[in-house]
């Protein structure tokens, strides 16, 4: 920077010509990619607990009162699950895993046109935007589960090493939603229509998840399709043997190496793949999109 | 040009943009079912051939009509928008203030936003949050740090985004109608801000509609008309041939080739009369662009008469850095001693005006007139605009006005009015 008043130094730290990196999906500067990142997570953050008067509360409140109704309307009216040790547990561990999915996809969706006035003002890698988004939610994930931690010990269930599986479970569930959030995020732009259509999905998802109904209450072929074709299914599954209960069948015993494993593993990973192809590919037009 | 080193190049650019023609809502239900992935398409080219050069430190404006491109242009400088060929090189980091703003969250306080911003523009995390405080009261908002954004009235946020453009160590600003918002109290402030960052050798490129503000400020112009670049250079050359391009759409929009917007295009596209010279101050070898406040203003021009005009004139306007226009005279108050003028002939015009104006930088643009047998006038020539600045510290308000003020005791057994 040249001092203040009089003419510009010439030829003192000049800065050079350099070609402008035009709008893209990650940047060229890795420092501040992370930067930006969190600077917009947090913002998003911010936006999404700081007004309201029970703020981060609810990040407990809401899957504690969705598992409560669900819990009584099962267990209490219908009688379900008595046979099944554990049951509750199994139903907030299911809950909490979908929820973090659902948050991720569909606030994914909107996650571009939200911060359109950022966007179509400001040079910054646009991949911040669904990101940020992922980043709160698992932020919110992670809270959860300590929330719901206590329910876990009154069951008499401690931390074990088994429990140590989770890291790579949470971590494929991360992978798979972000992965399906910048997705949306710019299908949304080029096709409105996405947005009822992932709320379809997303639902039905919900319920070929064994989130209410343990999987062995699944009759077949309905378990295998269910553990074959939805990648959640097989993470709630393992998660509920690694902490709750290491009888119980995981997706190996459901559907088989190939079905229950070797499928649903690479869906993750071509979704994985394909979001970042796609999003590279739409990035430097969604300012004009909007 | 001189030899100084660039701070823009762009070299052959164009951009279009697809334009969907017939929106979803028109297609008929049967045809989006069967191809709900088709839609027809247009491109628009927006922009094509552009080519120019900024050197450092240089006041750069960007003027056309609406639709013109230029805040297309800038998006492409800053990365917001990809171009479809060319190239773009910058020296240093840029700064854009496109759409009236940077890019602010209405959910959230004052503080979270220029810290935000002051980072995508490159500042550190750290190096914001320092600041953010300086920015906020820069922008005179420092008693409602913590409101949300979207609390704030269009011209706080208007100013607070420009606190944060002014004090993230761009080397260069975009800044897209930067004065066509906020109140006067606010363009002011921009224009001594400009001042500022002219003296620190940043870059600043300006896009207006306004040409006072053109005039009054940049160093060189480039006009865009229908995306390619009509004109570049001197901002009062491109600036006439802007005028001469809104005659003529206003002409097309009269309908008739005979109205005064027609014969005015006419007349800056060949006119009658050249203006071989024209400069400020007395005399002709000290040209002067500084006055003290009170010091009079004088214009004085050389003309060159190419076709015989009948009754010479001229006409001169005051304008401030905002395109206000502050005087307007001349014309129908001179008389060239025998009328007519004939080809070849020299005319010198010298316009003294008295100088009341509070300090500031402005336009006094004028040109030769032919006076009409109804008294009015038309222009002769294009226009010649010369910018001024009124020194002195800047009081409020537009004036200096010759005033005073008296104080003197009432005497106290006399019923004052107003107090019981």
């Amino acid at each position: 920077m040249s001092s203040a008043g009089g003419a510009p130094a010439i030829g003192a730290d000049l800065p050079e010509l350099r070609e402008i990196p035009g709008p893209s999906a990650f940047g060229t500067d890795r420092t501040r990619f992370w930067e930006l990142l969190w600077i917009v997570s947090v913002s998003d953050f911010k936006q999404t607990y700081a007004n309201t008067t029970l703020g981060f509360l609810w990040t407990i409140i809401k899957p504690l009162v969705f598992f409560g109704v669900i819990f009584v309307v099962l267990r209490g009216i219908l009688r379900f699950g008595a046979d099944v040790p554990n049951y509750p547990l199994i139903l907030v561990m299911g809950l909490i895993m979908f929820q973090y999915f659902q948050e991720v996809t569909t606030r994914g969706v909107r996650s571009i046109p939200n911060r359109e006035s950022m966007i179509r003002k400001m040079h910054f890698p646009r991949i911040i935007v669904p990101l940020s988004i992922a980043l709160t939610a698992t932020l919110t994930l992670f809270f959860n589960l300590l929330a719901v931690s206590p329910l876990f010990f009154a069951f008499g269930l401690w931390p074990t090493l088994e429990w140590l599986w989770m890291i790579p479970i949470l971590a494929t569930l991360i992978l798979f939603s972000t992965a399906l959030g910048l997705i949306l995020s710019v299908t949304f732009i080029r096709f409105p229509d996405v947005d009822q259509v992932w709320s379809l999905v997303a639902r039905v998802l919900f319920y070929a998840s064994p989130v209410l109904f343990p999987i062995e209450k699944i009759p077949e072929p309905f378990d295998v399709v269910m553990t074959a074709v939805n990648p959640l299914a097989p993470l709630i599954e393992l998660a509920r043997v690694v902490v709750i209960d290491p009888n119980a069948p995981g997706p190996l015993a459901v559907a088989g190496p190939l079905l229950g494993v070797l499928l649903p593993l690479s869906m993750i990973a071509f979704a994985a793949v394909f979001s970042l192809w796609i999003f590279k590919r739409e990035a430097p037009r969604v300012a004009e999109a909007l | 040009m001189s030899d100084r080193p660039l701070s823009i190049e762009v070299r052959d650019v164009a951009k279009s943009f697809r334009i969907q023609t017939d929106h979803p809502a028109d297609r008929p239900r049967k045809d989006k079912l069967l191809h709900p992935f088709r839609a027809e398409h247009r491109e628009f080219k927006v922009l094509e051939d552009i080519s120019f050069e900024v050197e450092r430190g240089e006041f750069f404006g960007v003027i056309g009509r609406n639709g013109s491109g230029k805040s297309t242009l800038l998006k492409i400088l800053a990365s917001v928008y990809a171009a479809d060929a060319g190239r773009v090189r910058i020296a240093g980091r840029m700064a854009p203030f496109l759409e009236l703003g940077v890019g602010f969250n209405q959910q959230q306080p004052a503080r979270e936003n220029v810290i935000m911003n002051a980072v995508m523009m490159g500042l550190t995390p750290d190096e914001a949050a320092s600041r953010a405080d300086e920015m906020i009261d820069f922008a005179g908002l420092s008693d409602h740090t913590d409101l949300q954004l979207k609390n704030y009235s269009s011209g706080m946020k208007v100013r607070l985004a420009f606190s944060v453009l002014t004090q993230v160590d761009a080397d260069i600003l975009l800044l897209d109608e930067v004065l066509a918002v906020g109140d006067s109290a606010f363009q002011q402030k921009c224009e001594s801000v400009f001042t500022k960052l002219r003296d620190e050798g940043k870059t600043i490129v300006l896009v207006t509609h306004s040409m006072p503000t053109v005039n009054a400020f940049c160093d060189h112009a480039l006009l865009l008309h229908d995306g390619r670049i009509d004109a570049f250079g001197k901002p009062i050359d491109v600036s006439n041939r802007y005028l001469e391009v809104n005659m003529r759409a206003a002409a097309e929009a009269e309908g008739g080739r005979d109205g005064y917007a027609a014969r005015f295009a006419e007349t800056i596209a060949d006119p009658p009369i050249h203006i071989a010279d024209a400069w400020l101050g007395a005399d002709p070898e000290q040209r002067n662009s500084a006055l003290g406040s009170g010091e009079p203003i004088i214009l004085n021009a050389e003309l060159e008469v190419v076709r015989a005009v009948e009754r010479p004139g001229f006409q001169f306007k005051i304008e401030d850095g905002q395109g206000q226009s502050l005087f307007m005279g001349g014309a129908a108050d001179l008389e060239l001693e025998g009328g007519h003028a004939e080809p070849g002939e020299r005319l010198r015009v010298r316009v003294e005006v008295e100088n009341r104006l509070a300090p500031g930088r402005y336009v006094i643009s004028g040109g030769g007139a032919q006076l009409t047998s109804d008294g009015t006038s038309e222009p002769a020539t294009p226009v010649t605009a010369l910018n001024f600045e009124v020194e002195g510290t800047r009081a409020e308000g537009l004036m200096e006005l010759d005033h005073a003020v008296t104080m003197e005791r009432i005497d106290s057994d006399k019923p004052v009015i107003g107090r019981p």
